[in-house]
């Protein structure tokens, strides 16, 4: 709302009530609309538009250029780790300190009374009641927006259970875009576990907004999941499957590895027969185009050799590090420091 | 009325008889019928309820059918029903004659009724309601869980928690 004046003020009190009424109603009709991310819970990707996630991003960019070091001054982020991710953690901790912010929290459950069956909702009730907004991680799927139920300050969401990691993908679109110049269009093959694996989850669908050409590289017992695959296609996404990456290196222009975990498979032999299919070697990239980039989520095991780490196409220390930016940009803007 | 011309006929309306004031239940999907009962809790009270199942029917194939006895269902009670038999049309029957009629629609969202089947979902790891967003795309419905976000169809739910 514009503020008044004092002259607005002596102006009005020579005014009937109902005059005033009129008048503070026109100010307010006439005051610039609230950002639409001001005190939001950015819980699940699937809440964020097209237009919304470009707003991150450009925020993002603009942040990575020209740090901000006082944008949240004053203000305080809880960091509620109930499963331990050190990497998530710090990025968040990091990202709030970087901005002039103050942070509070715990690493993992066992230093809160949820050890002591204290409910989710009564700990983030009065977490709230101490933060401005609230970074956090739960092993159960919903937490987040559990959470979101018991306090009025925006939840990030650093990842709940199998289910959502929004940061997670916003880094992801970030990176693609830093590294491509543009989100649009693109050549873009998941390999790994893809049917288990969130990240390439949550990928796959905002990247539904920006018109990609999607490979799907994967043993069949580890396939892409049909509702996901029935969503590229009510939004007219072409999508191809592929057991060996060797079949998308020529026209990908971002291959993302993801990790194939041995206790996926219920059958260990199909474990042993596929394990070093899905590894990426320096000699695979030979194919590649010049500015193909390889993104991984991290920490990797063997699936993406060392061998590749100082060629031009390895990405992925960049993209753990975009993470940063990401999380400064959500943080101004849920608090209102940055707007839309 | 009664006529003595079709045996067949005759035997069922015996069985499920007419009532004077209450409601009728009708298109039922086959098997629904005691989940309708439990969601409802109609045979909680003293009222008499009468039900038929797997009746033949032309729309459904088999259907199944429930009457209950000077208790009028709201619109309200109606639509809950409605995630369990999405066809079911609703008769009120005010002194032996059908008084209002009408479809059930079905709920855009529906609280506390289900218990999320996955396992884990924060609602199966705290005192709290459940919450389903229902959508109605082909053939049959999909429940969407509101925190953990994962879709089901009848088939998968395993529990449901009748207040
Ligand atoms: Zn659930």
């Amino acid at each position: 709302m514009s503020p008044l004046s004092k002259e607005d003020i002596d102006r009005m009190s020579s005014l009937s009530r109902e005059d005033i009424l009129e008048e503070l109603k026109t100010k307010m009709l006439s005051a610039p609309p609230q950002s639409p991310f001001f005190g939001r819970d950015i819980i699940s990707i699937k809440e964020l538009s097209r237009e919304e996630i470009i707003t991150v991003l450009n925020h993002a960019t603009a942040l990575k250029q020209t740090p901000q070091p006082e944008l949240l001054k004053n203000k305080v982020m809880a960091s509620c780790f109930f499963e331990p991710s050190t990497r998530t953690r710090l990025s968040f901790e990091t990202a709030m300190t970087r901005l002039g912010g103050g942070v509070m929290g715990f690493a993992d459950a066992g230093v809160t009374s949820t050890k002591k069956k204290e409910t989710l909702y009564d700990s983030m009730k009065i977490i709230g009641q101490y933060a401005d907004v609230i970074a956090m991680r739960h092993p159960a799927e919903g937490a987040a927006r559990r959470a979101a139920e018991a306090t009025d300050k925006p939840i990030l969401n650093g990842g709940d259970g199998a289910n959502q990691h929004p940061t997670q993908t916003l880094l992801d679109l970030f990176t693609i875009q830093e590294c491509q110049g543009t989100l649009e269009g693109l050549n873009i093959a998941l390999i790994g576990d893809l049917k288990y694996g969130r990240t390439v989850h949550s990928l796959a669908q905002a990247l539904i907004h920006f018109n990609p050409t999607l490979s799907f590289v994967a043993p069949e017992s580890l396939q892409m999941p049909s509702y996901i695959c029935e969503d590229l296609k009510k939004h007219n996404i072409s999508y191809t499957f592929y057991e060996r990456i060797e079949e998308v290196m020529a026209q990908a222009d971002i291959i993302y590895m993801t990790r194939i975990q041995g206790e996926r498979f219920p059958d260990k032999m199909e474990y042993e027969r596929v394990k070093d299919v899905y590894v990426l070697t320096k000699d695979m990239l030979a194919p590649a185009k010049p500015t193909m980039r390889i993104m991984h989520p991290l920490p990797r095991v063997n699936e993406l050799k060392e061998e590749i780490d100082p060629t031009p196409h390895a990405y992925y220390f960049e993209q753990a590090h975009n993470g940063l930016y990401v999380r400064q940009a959500l943080l101004g803007l849920v608090l209102g420091a940055l707007h839309a | 009325m009664t006529t003595f011309s079709h045996p067949t006929k005759d035997l069922r309306s015996f069985k499920v008889f007419t009532i004077e004031e209450g409601t009728v239940i009708d298109h039922i999907d086959a098997g629904q019928a005691l989940n309708i009962i439990r969601v409802l809790d109609l045979a909680g009270n003293d009222t008499i309820v009468t039900v038929g199942l797997n009746l033949p029917s032309k729309k459904l194939g088999h259907k199944d059918l429930i009457k209950v006895e000077f208790r009028n269902l709201t619109p309200d009670e109606a639509n809950k029903l409605a995630i369990f038999a999405p066809h079911s049309s609703i008769n009120i029957i005010k002194n032996y004659e059908v008084a209002d009629k009408f479809l059930v629609t079905v709920p855009k969202s529906i609280e506390r009724l289900i218990v999320c089947p996955n396992p884990s979902c924060i609602s199966n790891a705290e005192k709290m309601d459940t919450m389903f967003h229902v959508s109605n795309g082909g053939e049959h419905l999909k429940f969407t869980c509101h925190y953990c976000e994962k879709k089901f169809q009848h088939d998968d739910i395993l529990e449901y928690k009748y207040s």
